[in-house]
């Protein structure tokens, strides 16, 4: 780090101060207790010790295969539906919530369907709640709706800002070392600027298998992935 | 396009507010002072001196001289890894501008902003980093207690412990039972005693195949568990046996100087007994006064500062920040956080919104690595979990293997990025 680059940041110290968090809360948990305790309590439970009623109990719904509480009797639909591979996600919950015929047409759930999607968002944000907590259990359903990449425009304003690669490789120097040691994982250090993009957005897009790589860029956008490119490209 | 990361952007920058820092240029360099040189400590006292290029005046206090990680303590017991290359210094640290000081930290006084240390010095401090890891709950499994950890190791702090407990496993009598009381939610580790189990069955299918394994869970389900599962079956079929809180695994007692488990009133005599208590946060947190009934500390989701005082931090497991598991990465990653937004703070440098992450390797058998992981962002509440993945059940030999030998990458990887 040399001085005259520290002199530089003195030059234009500001202070962007911390933004507010990016990701989105699934939506409104009290409110959708209520919705619970008034739509769907008179078939299911939830909750310590509950039980199959009418429906299925539904703890730890999130991430489970549809159709597969034990000692619970599904409509055939259901079951072939989980057998297919359907599992309970907040995007397939929200669909099934939206209107449950058209996700399993066969359904034996009496229930046409909840519109308004900020109602349907606080009853999933409820449901979640008595999921599997990530803290406990890495692996489970996100608990957050991930926002795109986009970011705000004071940070895109930071392109080409050393600092800002600073803090964006600290995340991968994690496990790929600055110094380019390779051991089990690869170096990036040094790359040539366009294959480093490259391979990046193949990762983004999927196209390159690595799943902890894959999450890596799916959160990068593309001047990010840039930054990074031109960051371990000249590090030295 | 190219970008050369020592462009400036002299004037074009958008400076949305200038600066408000409490530092005046020329007066006495700001001070943080870090408890803590594990994986959240070791890894906030070295970005700070690193990224603030002597600007901050950066001071870890640290108990133990080297510091043993828990994470691939386990591939030490299985054999897999040495004790030795488990063991870090702090001489790069030192190197990098960071003053180590070897001693236990007593007390705090967030009023007088001082830190007391055992051997009686006072440290004053701008800014606090807790980062004491974890501490055991008295109490939580009946019968034991720190005192009969030499007899029944938790070996869940890295050291003497672990070489303990890998002493007993391999001289384990023929045909003997091992036994684990598993912890409760929340701890540090979510797949760590069963990635543990798994080392243990390795090392006794050679040396000593017909002994037993039982784990006593007061969990319905715990990490990467149809992997564990899968790989128990496959690797150590018959000698692994989960009992659940269904079947009274919730309810033990131990008693060291009989070598019994007691598991829903039944007695069993053991060979070895792994006892892993409920956690809460490292005891210096508590003195602090920093965490609150859940014995954790809360923090806010953006930038890891205690919820308790604007001049203190608190990270790695003693927090309690929303979904990320108490895990080295995390710790590691929340680190980077914690010093950009301190920096910000004290020199005015800029901050980035915060970004977390995480990813758990574990070893099943030779050869046969699973891995866990997701990234997470700070909402208002929480740091929540936005996208995770985890290993499959069924895939092939050579993407297990690939698995294993990136987790060894991992390791060179954090140590360096902690230690230097
Ligand atoms: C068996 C096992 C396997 C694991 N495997 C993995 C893994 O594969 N991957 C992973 O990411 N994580 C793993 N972990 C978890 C990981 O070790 C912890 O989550 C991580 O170390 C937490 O970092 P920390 O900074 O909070 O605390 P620590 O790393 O525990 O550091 C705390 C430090 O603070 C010091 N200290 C405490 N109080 C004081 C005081 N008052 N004064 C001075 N010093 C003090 C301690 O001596 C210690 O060095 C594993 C844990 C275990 C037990």
């Amino acid at each position: 780090m040399t001085t005259a680059r520290r002199s530089c940041i003195a030059a234009v110290l500001f202070a962007l101060g911390t933004l507010p968090g990016a990701s989105e809360e699934i939506g409104d948990a009290a409110r959708g207790a209520d919705l619970f305790a008034r739509q769907c309590k008179a078939c299911h439970q939830i909750g310590e010790g509950a039980k199959n009623r009418v429906g299925p109990q539904l703890n730890r719904i999130f991430g489970r295969r549809a159709g597969s509480v034990e000692g619970f009797t599904y409509s055939r639909s259901m079951a072939r539906m989980g057998a297919d591979g359907l599992t309970w996600t907040l995007q397939t919950l929200d669909a099934y919530l939206a209107n449950p015929k058209a996700l399993v047409s066969g359904t034996r759930m009496n229930y046409r369907g909840m519109a308004e999607p900020e109602a349907r968002a606080a009853l999933l944000a409820y449901l979640r709640d008595w999921s599997d907590r990530p803290q406990d259990i890495p692996e489970p359903e996100p608990t957050a709706r991930k926002t795109d990449p986009d970011l705000a425009p004071e940070v895109l304003a930071l392109r080409g800002d050393p600092d800002y690669g600073d803090y964006l490789a600290s995340e991968c120097q994690t496990c790929h070392q600055a110094d380019g040691s390779d051991q089990g994982i690869p170096s990036i250090t040094g790359w040539p600027e366009e294959d480093f993009v490259i391979a990046m957005h193949a990762y983004k897009q999927k196209l390159r298998p690595h799943p902890v790589m894959q999450m890596m860029a799916s959160r990068l956008n593309d001047e990010e992935i840039a930054e990074l490119a031109a960051y371990f490209a000249t590090l030295k | 396009m190219k970008l050369n990361r020592r462009h400036f952007l002299g004037t074009g920058i958008a400076a949305s507010a200038l600066l408000t820092a409490p530092t005046v240029w020329g007066q006495a360099k700001p001070k943080v002072v870090v408890i803590g040189g594990g994986a959240g400590g070791a890894t906030a006292a070295r970005y700070l001196a690193k990224d603030s290029d002597g600007a901050i005046e950066v001071t870890l206090v640290e108990a133990n001289p080297i510091y043993t990680t828990c994470f691939f303590s386990n591939l030490y017991l299985g054999g897999f890894y040495e004790f030795e290359k488990l063991q870090h210094g702090y001489d790069k640290l030192t190197g990098a501008g960071v003053t180590v000081i070897n001693d236990m930290a007593t007390g705090v006084d967030r009023a007088a902003r001082t830190v007391t240390l055992a051997g009686g010095q006072v440290l004053p401090f701008d800014r606090l980093i807790l980062s004491p890891g974890i501490d055991f709950r008295d109490g939580s499994v009946p019968g034991w207690s720190l005192d009969a950890a030499e007899i029944m190791p938790h070996a869940y702090k890295a050291g003497p412990q672990t070489q303990l407990l890998k002493k007993q496993v391999e001289e384990m009598p023929e045909g003997g039972v091992f036994a684990m009381i598993a912890p409760p939610n929340p701890y540090r580790c979510p797949p760590g005693p069963y990635e543990r189990i798994s080392m243990v069955a390795h090392i006794l299918k050679s040396k000593n195949p017909t002994a037993k394994i039982i784990i006593a869970d007061p969990k319905e389900k715990f990490s990467k568990q149809a992997l564990f599962e899968d790989g128990w079956n496959r690797h150590y079929a018959g000698m692994v046996e989960w009992i659940g809180p269904d079947f009274g695994g919730g309810k033990v007692e131990v008693r060291p100087e009989a070598m019994e488990v007691v598991i829903d009133g039944e007695v069993t005599k053991v060979a070895c007994c792994n006892v892993i208590p409920g956690q809460k946060a490292g005891k210096i947190a508590e003195i602090a006064g920093v965490t609150d009934d859940s014995v954790w500390a809360p923090v806010h989701p953006d930038s890891m500062k205690s919820k308790a005082d604007e001049n203190v931090w608190v990270l790695g497991d003693s927090s309690a920040q929303g979904d990320m598991p108490k895990s080295g990465f995390s710790a590691n990653s929340q680190a980077k956080v914690a010093a950009m937004a301190i920096r910000g703070e004290l020199t005015g440098s800029k901050t980035f919104p915060a970004k977390y992450s995480n990813t758990c390797w574990s070893l099943i058998a030779p050869d046969d690595g699973v891995k866990v992981g997701a990234s997470y962002e700070p909402t208002p509440e929480k740091i929540a979990s936005v996208e995770s993945f985890i290993s499959e059940v069924g895939e092939d030999a050579a993407l297990r293997k690939a698995t294993y030998e990136e987790s060894l990458g991992w390791y060179a990887g954090i140590t360096a990025d902690m230690f230097g």
